[in-house]
């Protein structure tokens, strides 16, 4: 029964009065950015991550929870109605969904996407509930040489599903993971790569990083063709499913649920996987895929399930094992730290109220959506208008002082401008900015557990592979790297992630 | 079939060779240390040298059969958007929150071709108001409104 009064203890303190504030606010302002051209859902949690230094622990992750989930609704608001993802995850959507929608049903796949959404976040809601506690046991006794081959696998797979060159992906990891090492060395107090610049001496401001490479980058691509967006004239209504769309969309919901919240803790980015896979399974289980691609709701109800399942699932190996999934997890470890919370698996014994109540937010925040989407898609419409040369200079300003709030520090304000500068560079050499992202939070962690693995072995490192969940996490690493560069799982993957551009 | 030279890739693998030497120069002037104990230069020198040998790799795979174009620079959106952080680094202590803020938001604004100067404005003073009545006001973040270089 242990787990029910876990649940109990979670479900209190994420029904404060505060709590339901806080995640209120985190869905709108999620649903919002999902819906707004050019700020995802990354770039607004970077931007915020300061301003929750002032909130709870509690509270402010709860909020940044529901920027997630929230733009994975908003993204899908955007996919159906214009044909353009606000996420990359609603991507898929986008195919079957706009078709819908061409066919005046626009109502019925944002109200299939909705449920699908809200059943498959549900069900993966319960699974962390169920996962979690067990996972933080096995953690707890994960060493230093444990801790590295879990970061190398994770690592490694955010390159195998970074879109393009796997060898350029890799590039960027390791770009990332040397960044991540600027400032002083913990060991011996020498300050490393700051070129004298002494502000750099605590390391590169992590927002400023993540705000650089995910929202400048995003805004001066923008800003490079200037288009006006054409919505959907027609109104939306007859929200709500037919007997016969409700038939058609069960399976496909349990199958993207189930699809979703396996890949979902997968480290790199399993929610897209997730969508584009369950994308793949229900037109091979169709009776009729000639539909697909013509509005079929299965298309929709899938993936839409799979990638919300895969959102929340992908907080499994955050609250376990401290180890970010993506780069918005990744946003999370920084909030932790900057509450002075440190990731891993002592969380959920130290701090059951935190590590129960933000599972319990999670399934309030979606029963919030639904309830709030439905009725509100007419207001989102409306704002789909709002040009965006209005939007980056707001942006901006909000950029600016996010950065500058979380340690008063004027030099990291110069390294949004660089970084975002490098990131649009990368962005134009077709380099994906995650896995960069990925490894700068883990180059830290990682030299830290090499070196003390390394003293415990004293100097052996066959340490990695003699204790047996390190080797098995590395081998699962080199089994992962191997495939990626196997040729006919280059072209599948070519295929799955051309419909994505 | 014709041998052409992917601009991308080969621009990609020249900056991951930079930056590899950029990392293992700075790591050579540090203490490298044994396996057992780990000297500050060891485990970056270790990764720059895996981050030169990428990038050759990714310049020698750029040239291949297909090449794709680069595409279109945003260059009026780096020379404004860029220096807006930079700007408000450089004032926000002098000029203040309120002050440097508005003029933040005022260059960004001019990133867009669309923008006309009178709206810029207005947007502008909106984003000023409101953001130091949240951020400021609301939050308490603790910002001086009114600088020193505006008192006289």
């Amino acid at each position: 029964m242990e787990f029910l009064s876990n649940l109990a203890l979670g479900f209190a303190t994420a029904t404060s009065v505060a709590n339901l504030g806080f995640c209120l606010i985190g869905v709108i302002l999620g649903t919002l950015v999902g819906v707004l051209p050019g700020i995802g859902a990354t770039a607004t949690i970077a931007m915020l991550l300061p301003i929750t230094f002032q909130l709870e622990p509690v509270s402010s992750l709860i909020m940044l929870a529901g920027i997630y989930y929230g733009a994975q609704y908003g993204g899908s608001t955007t996919a159906i109605l214009i044909n353009m993802p606000g996420e990359s995850s609603s991507a898929v959507t986008a195919i079957d969904g706009y078709q819908l929608a061409r066919k005046g049903k626009a109502g019925t796949a944002l109200a299939v996407a909705a449920l699908g959404s809200f059943f498959a976040g549900s069900v993966a809601t319960f699974l962390v509930a169920i996962f979690a506690p067990p996972l933080t046991v096995v953690a707890l006794k994960f060493g230093a040489a444990e801790y590295f081959s879990l970061m190398v696998l994770g690592l490694v797979s955010s390159v195998a599903l970074a879109h393009g060159s796997i060898l350029k992906a890799l590039a960027m990891v390791v770009l990332g993971l040397l960044l991540g090492l600027v400032g002083t060395d913990i060991y011996s107090g020498t300050p490393r790569f700051i070129m004298g610049i002494r502000e750099y001496a605590d390391g590169l401001n992590f927002v400023a990083v993540a705000v650089g490479v995910f929202g400048i980058a995003e805004i001066l691509r923008n800003l490079e063709s200037e288009q006006t967006r054409e919505v959907m004239k027609t109104s939306v209504r007859n929200l709500w499913p037919s007997r016969e769309d409700f038939r058609r969309m069960i399976a496909p919901m349990l199958r993207g649920t189930a699809l979703g919240s396996a890949l979902g803790i997968l480290p790199g980015g399993g929610a897209i996987l997730a969508s584009f896979a369950s994308y793949t399974v229900e037109k091979r289980m169709s009776k009729t895929p000639q539909e697909f691609g013509r509005g079929a709701i299965e298309g929709v109800a899938g993936p839409e399930s799979a990638n919300n399942a895969g959102a929340q699932t992908s907080f499994i190996p955050l609250l376990t094992l401290g180890i970010p999934a993506n780069p918005v997890m990744a946003l999370m470890v920084g909030a932790m730290i900057i509450q002075g919370i440190v990731p891993g698996p002592n969380v959920a014994t130290e701090q059951p109220a935190l590590f129960w109540g933000i599972i319990a937010s999670m399934w309030i925040g979606n029963l919030m959506l639904i309830v709030l989407n439905l009725p509100l898609i007419g207001l989102w419409v409306k704002l789909l208008t709002v040009p965006y040369y209005v939007l980056f200079p707001i942006i901006m300003a909000f950029c600016s002082i996010g950065v500058y709030s979380v340690r008063s520090n004027v030099y990291d304000l110069y390294a949004v401008a660089a970084f975002g500068l490098l990131g649009y560079v990368m962005l134009k050499l077709r380099c994906e900015p995650a896995p960069l992202l990925l490894g700068f939070v883990l180059g830290p962690l990682l030299e830290e557990n090499l070196r003390r693995a390394m003293i415990l072995s004293r100097g052996d490192p066959a340490t990695f592979v003699s204790r047996p969940i390190s080797a098995g996490l590395l081998l699962l690493s080199l089994v992962v790297l191997v495939v990626v560069f196997l040729p006919q799982v280059r072209k599948k993957r070519d295929e799955v992630f051309v419909e994505d551009n | 079939m014709k041998t052409e030279i992917d601009k991308g890739d080969a621009i990609a693998g020249i900056l991951f060779i930079l930056a590899g030497l950029f990392f293992a120069y700075q790591s050579l002037g540090m203490e490298l240390g044994t396996s057992l104990r780990m000297g500050p230069g060891y485990f970056p020198l270790v990764l720059a040298g895996v981050l030169i040998l990428l990038g050759i790799t990714v310049m020698v795979k750029a040239v291949r059969n297909e090449a794709e174009p680069i595409g279109p620079l945003a260059i009026r959106g780096i020379l404004l958007i860029l220096p807006a952080p930079i700007f408000f680094g450089l004032t926000v202590r002098g000029l203040g929150f309120v002050a440097s803020l508005f003029l933040t938001a005022l260059i960004a604004a001019f990133a867009s071709r669309k923008m006309k100067p009178h709206y810029a404005v207005l947007l502008a003073v909106l984003v000023t108001i409101f953001s130091t009545l949240v951020f400021s006001y609301a939050l308490g973040l603790p910002f001086q409104r009114f600088g020193p270089w505006l008192r006289f």
